[in-house]
Parts: structure tokens; C-alpha cells; sequence
């Protein structure tokens, strides 16, 4: 009889849960999926059912529920933090402290009762994982590697900003630890905040602004900000930062140090801007590939395991891989606090339970493909009910017309098989397009995702094609690295276009991909192989026989501010309100051209804050 | 939760916090009544 460990994470941002079955990961999911309201940190009670219902188990029979971190450990921060910081931040104390009287200090009360709720008969035995422990299991224990060290940095969980450790067959050991205050995560979100972006979400678009400003403050950075040392830690200056007694994240001293007041929300976006965006880009990289050679000397190990929110900026992760000196590189594609949920309970599973670990290849992930999936029939009776005119066709076709659809210039909200687990779509709940439009970016970020006209669009690329067109070497499955288009693909720039910067350098083709070209030649790859996700391979394929090209732009299933979608409803939704010109729902597919004019009173805006 | 609180404050050591806790309890009503904040998306070092 098969034996269950669910995982959660929730409460603080991005909940989810996890269903192990016998170890193994069957069904992950982030409950703002459900609920549709971004970073949702509720108790992931809709995740929990739906992953107990596909797998056809019942609470009872779950083992025991794994939460992603001890609160304790947390509270004990808080209360030394201001201890430290008296008689100033009484106002971040008080601000903090109802929410730890009301919910986190009795949060195992809490979970049980959420538990409860959920179903008949005894809530199954709790336990709790500690914040960096669930980080370092999700990158080690899913990875294709028998022997690696692991590296977890993040803005801070209980005290850790940043831990190393060392991970062999079914076992994990701590190393060493970065604490709170000084952490890379924070110093990333501080300057993020500085630029005018929100912080846990805005880090994303500071990566994508940063090639298009010159990194002239890094060493102003790197003087008064961050302080690296020779062994590979780093300390933050406090006088810049606000975080530790105050409710904002820097302090004058901050913007006294650049000469300019921080930008506020939607401003202009200066070359200034994009100068401090480049700087700060170049100081993680300066402080995180330090930190992996430590690693490196000190375990001799030659594979690396990345988790935590810095682990999804996939720029560093590409500076990791060829500077780092680890041969290879496994990042958990859910490296943030939801990924948590999945590391709990595989650090249970190994660590505690002492359960085999079996490496596979590729690795244990199964594409992060786990979230939910809908039957031909539901699909049909979803667009039956709403009278939506829609041809059904077979795969063979349905690939075939969506193959011509994009080949026309046409953008194509593309929903197959389960739901992608982690914050990036990976061709199951996407947008894809012709990557060789060069007007393709701007008509994308204004008129489908109606986000910043800056930011970038990434490529996917059959995996065997992707060598002939990215200076890369190796699968990129997870949309976790940036390679360059090969010299041979770019276009020379025009005298006048060399001159160029900021935000000019966007209309320029520089490639004959120019869709997924970034202002550096960059683009964030995802490889796609028949084995872990057929259907969008298969598209692939058919798409290069019409246009001798694999290329596709491929962006997540959603408008700013709006969780990726889900369901067929909520991706009907999304059609209803973009300029996406056709929806294929697993075979059926729905033109825009068929329907009347959407009613305009449906405007998103009204039901998604901006991010 | 009393019996989880003695065990995490003596794995680490730290019985001084036992007082400060004690007053939170005391003082909890008041913080009970208090509006949730609206900051815990963006300062989440706090939450």
C-alpha cells in the first residue's frame, strides 16, 4: 500500500502544497492558482484538496504533513532583531506583533484546525521543517545528482539568508550559514524598492532593466553597501538599510548615496534607473560566485544545487555555471518559498524517515508538470455551457493549425496537460508566438501582458536545435539560464543604432530572432525534449517543417498582476481580455475572429493589482 | 503549544526570553484587538 507526506508553505508569502507519494513527488501546486490572487499566503486548503482528490487518497491516509518552516525560530528573530534595535522600531513591533499573537505562535493549532476542515476522521501528525533545510532538500533531493553541494540563498527564513550544504545518496549535511541581517536576497529587494518595483516581485523586472544601463555604481555598491570578504561571506552596511527596525526596506542614506530620491511606482524610467538596475546585477554576481567557489574548495564536489528566491535569477545562475568552477548546475524550478512545501517533505522523507533516494535521470521533477490537468470532456462542456464557437479537432490537426496560426504572425494562448509548479510557465499554461516578429515584443508587453515595454521575452527551442542557435551547451528545462544568441544569428547595428541606450536600444533588430533577443544578445532558454513535455515538442517539430526554425516566444498565461492560469475558465478569461488571437485548449481551438466583441466592462485591471 | 514553547527554549537555550514572552501573553489582549497590518507583503522580514 502506497504511503503519503504532504508538504506545505503558507502564511508568509506564496503557500502551496506537495503530495509525496512513497517519496516520490505526484502532484504540487501553489494555491494562488486557485484563488487567483498573486502571492496568496492562506492556507493552501484548495491545493491540499485537489491534490488528495487527483491521486483518489484521503487525509487519513496521509503519513504526516510537513510544514516548511519553525515559527518559533522566526519569532525568536523578530524579538532579537528589536531587542538590538531599541528604543527604535517600536512602530515595526507593533505593526508585526498581531499577527504573530493571533495566528504564527499558535500555528500548529491553526494548522490542525485548517487540517480538520479539510476532512472526516484524525488530522495526520504534524511536523516542521527548518526554513533552509526545506530550501537545500527541494534543489538536492529532485536533482539528477548522487553527490553535490548545495547552495540556498533567499531574503531570510527563521535566521538564514544563506546556507551551504552537502548532499549524498539520501542525505543532507549542514555546512554553514549566513545570518539575518546580511543577506543577498534582501540587499536585491532593498534596491529593487529603490527603483520604484515591488519587493518579492519586482526583483524579476531589475533583472530584465539591467541590460540596458551601464554598471558605473557597482563599485559605490561594493564600497558603502556590501562588504565581501575573502573567505566568500558578505556583510550588509545598516546605515543603508531600514529593514531591521522600520517598516521600508532603505533608509535616507540610501538615497543620499546615489544623490536621488528613490523612484516611486510607474515613474519614468530614466538611464539612471537602469544604471543602478546593471550595478546591482553585477554586485550579486560579484558576491555569489565567491560564495560557490567557497563551496566548491570546500567539498570538492563538482555538481552544484541552487534553491531559494536568488536562485531564480537565471542571469547569475548563468555566471554560477561558467565561472563557479562546479561542471554542472541543478536548480529546483520552484525556488522560492512555495518550492519550501516540496523540500519539507522530501527532507522528511530522507531525513527523518530515513527513506531510499532513487536518482533519476533527467532528474525527479517530472518539468514541474503537476499541477492540475482537464479531461477532453470537461473542456468541451466548459465551452458548450458558455456558447463558445470552438473546432475539435485531433492532435495531428490541432498542432498542424496552430503551427500555420503562428506561422501567420497570429499569438496563441496555449493550455496542455497539468499545470506548471513554480513561478515560470513552461509550455503548458503559455503564451506563444513567432519569435522572428520584430515587433513582437512591444505588441506582446502592451497589448497581451500590458506590463513594462522593457522587459524581455524568452525562447523555447527544441533541445537538439538549441546548439545552433544559443551559445549553450546543455538542456535549460526550467527556464533557469540566459545564453546568448550565436554570433552568426545577430544582425549588425546600423551606425545610428550603436549609439543608442536605454530604452531606445528596444526597437532594435538584433537578431533574426528578434522577439527573444534582450538589448546583450541574451535570452532566458527553455529546451524542450519529447520526454518531459511531448505535446509542446511535438509542436516544435511541425513548426520547423513549415518554417525551418524551432523557435518560439514563450511567456506565462497571464496579464501583470494575474496569477498564471489554471483552469480552462480562467484561461478563457485571459483570451476574453487580451489581444491573444487564439486559444487552443488542449485539441479544441477557439479564434478570436469567431466571437463577438468582448464586453469591455471586464476590464482586468478592476480584478489584478498591479505587481 | 506551552509544551512545544519549552522545548524550543531549551534546545536553544534561551530561557531570557521566557519573561518577554510572558509579557506578550499578558499584554496580548490589547495586540489581540489591534487592526492586522497592511504591510506584511512588502516588509516580510517582520511576518
Amino acid at each position: 500500500m502506497a504511503s503519503y507526506l504532504l508538504g506545505i508553505s503558507c502564511y508568509y508569502h506564496d503557500s502551496a502544497a506537495v503530495l509525496l507519494e512513497d517519496g516520490i513527488v505526484v502532484g504540487a501546486v501553489q494555491e494562488e492558482r486557485f484563488t487567483r490572487k498573486k502571492h496568496d499566503a492562506s492556507f493552501p486548503a484548495r491545493s491540499i484538496s485537489y491534490l488528495l482528490r487527483e491521486r483518489g487518497v484521503t487525509l487519513r491516509e496521509v503519513r504526516a504533513v510537513v510544514y516548511y518552516e519553525k515559527p518559533f525560530l522566526t519569532f525568536e528573530r523578530l524579538i532579537e532583531t528589536h531587542l538590538e534595535a531599541s528604543p527604535f522600531g517600536l512602530r515595526s513591533f507593533l505593526a508585526s506583533m498581531p499577527t504573530w499573537m493571533k495566528e504564527k505562535l499558535f500555528l500548529e493549532r491553526l494548522l490542525k484546525r485548517e487540517l480538520a476542515q479539510l476532512g472526516a476522521g484524525p488530522v495526520p501528525e504534524l511536523k516542521f521543517s527548518e526554513h533552509h533545510l526545506s530550501h537545500a532538500s527541494s534543489a538536492f533531493f529532485p536533482s539528477p545528482f548522487a553527490d553535490a553541494a548545495v547552495l540556498c540563498a533567499d531574503g531570510v527564513g527563521e535566521w538564514a539568508t544563506t546556507s551551504a550544504w552537502r548532499g549524498q545518496g539520501a542525505d543532507l549535511t549542514p555546512l554553514w550559514e549566513i545570518h539575518f541581517p546580511h543577506s543577498l536576497g534582501l540587499f536585491y529587494s532593498t534596491l529593487t524598492a529603490y527603483l520604484g518595483f515591488k519587493v518579492n516581485s519586482g526583483e524579476y523586472k531589475v533583472m530584465g532593466l539591467a541590460p540596458y544601463g551601464k554598471p558605473r555604481f557597482a563599485d559605490r555598491m561594493l564600497e558603502n553597501l556590501l562588504q565581501l570578504n575573502s573567505d566568500g561571506s558578505f556583510a550588509l552596511n545598516l546605515r543603508y538599510f531600514a529593514f531591521t527596525k522600520e517598516l521600508q526596506m532603505f533608509s535616507p542614506a540610501l538615497e543620499d548615496l546615489f544623490g536621488r530620491r528613490a523612484r516611486r511606482p510607474e515613474e519614468l524610467l530614466e538611464p539612471f534607473h537602469m544604471d543602478v538596475a546593471a550595478s546591482l546585477q553585477l554586485v550579486l554576481e560579484r558576491a555569489l560566485i565567491p560564495l560557490a567557489r567557497e563551496l566548491r574548495r570546500q567539498t570538492s564536489a563538482t555538481r552544484l544545487c541552487l534553491a531559494g528566491g536568488v536562485a531564480l535569477n537565471c542571469v547569475a545562475n548563468s555566471k554560477l555555471l561558467l565561472e563557479s568552477g562546479f561542471e554542472d548546475l541543478w536548480i529546483q524550478p520552484s525556488a522560492g518559498d512555495a518550492g519550501g512545501a516540496l523540500g519539507a517533505a522530501l527532507a522528511y522523507y530522507h531525513l527523518a524517515e530515513k527513506g531510499e533516494r532513487r536518482v533519476c535521470h533527467g532528474d525527479a521533477q517530472k518539468g514541474s508538470y503537476l499541477g492540475p490537468s482537464f479531461k477532453a470532456v470537461e473542456i468541451e462542456s466548459f465551452l458548450r455551457k458558455n456558447n463558445v464557437p470552438f473546432q475539435k479537432l485531433t492532435q495531428e490537426d490541432m498542432l498542424s493549425e496552430t503551427s500555420r496560426y503562428l506561422d501567420e504572425g497570429k499569438i496563441i494562448g496555449w493550455f496542455q496537460g497539468r499545470m506548471e509548479f513554480g513561478p515560470r510557465a513552461l509550455g503548458h499554461r503559455s503564451i506563444l508566438a513567432d519569435a522572428r516578429g520584430a515587433e513582437l515584443q512591444k505588441t506582446l508587453n502592451l497589448k497581451i501582458k500590458f506590463r513594462e515595454s522593457f522587459r524581455p521575452f524568452a525562447p523555447v527551442v527544441l533541445a537538439e536545435d538549441a546548439p545552433e542557435i544559443f551559445e549553450f551547451d546543455r538542456p535549460s528545462p526550467y527556464m533557469l539560464f540566459v545564453a546568448a544568441v550565436r554570433p552568426e544569428l545577430r544582425v549588425p547595428l546600423a551606425p545610428a543604432d550603436r549609439t543608442k541606450f536605454g530604452i531606445d536600444q528596444l526597437n532594435v533588430v538584433r537578431s533574426t530572432y528578434p522577439a527573444i533577443t534582450h538589448v546583450d544578445y541574451s535570452a532566458r532558454l527553455q529546451t524542450v525534449s519529447r520526454d518531459r513535455n511531448p505535446i509542446l515538442a511535438q509542436l516544435l517539430e511541425v513548426y520547423r517543417q513549415r518554417t525551418q526554425s524551432s523557435v518560439l516566444v514563450n511567456t506565462s498565461f497571464n496579464v501583470r498582476g494575474e496569477p498564471i492560469v489554471c483552469t480552462p475558465e480562467d484561461a478563457y478569461r485571459c483570451f476574453r481580455r487580451t489581444e491573444i488571437d487564439v486559444l487552443v485548449l488542449e485539441n479544441f481551438i477557439v479564434t478570436k475572429e469567431s466571437l463577438p466583441p468582448s464586453n469591455q466592462s471586464e476590464d482586468w485591471r478592476s480584478e489584478f493589482e498591479l505587481d | 503549544m506551552f509544551t512545544h514553547l519549552w522545548a524550543y527554549l531549551r534546545e536553544r537555550k534561551k530561557f531570557w526570553l521566557l519573561p518577554i514572552i510572558a509579557a506578550f501573553v499578558v499584554f496580548g489582549g490589547l495586540l489581540l484587538v489591534s487592526p492586522t497590518n497592511p504591510y506584511s507583503p512588502f516588509i516580510y522580514t517582520f511576518f
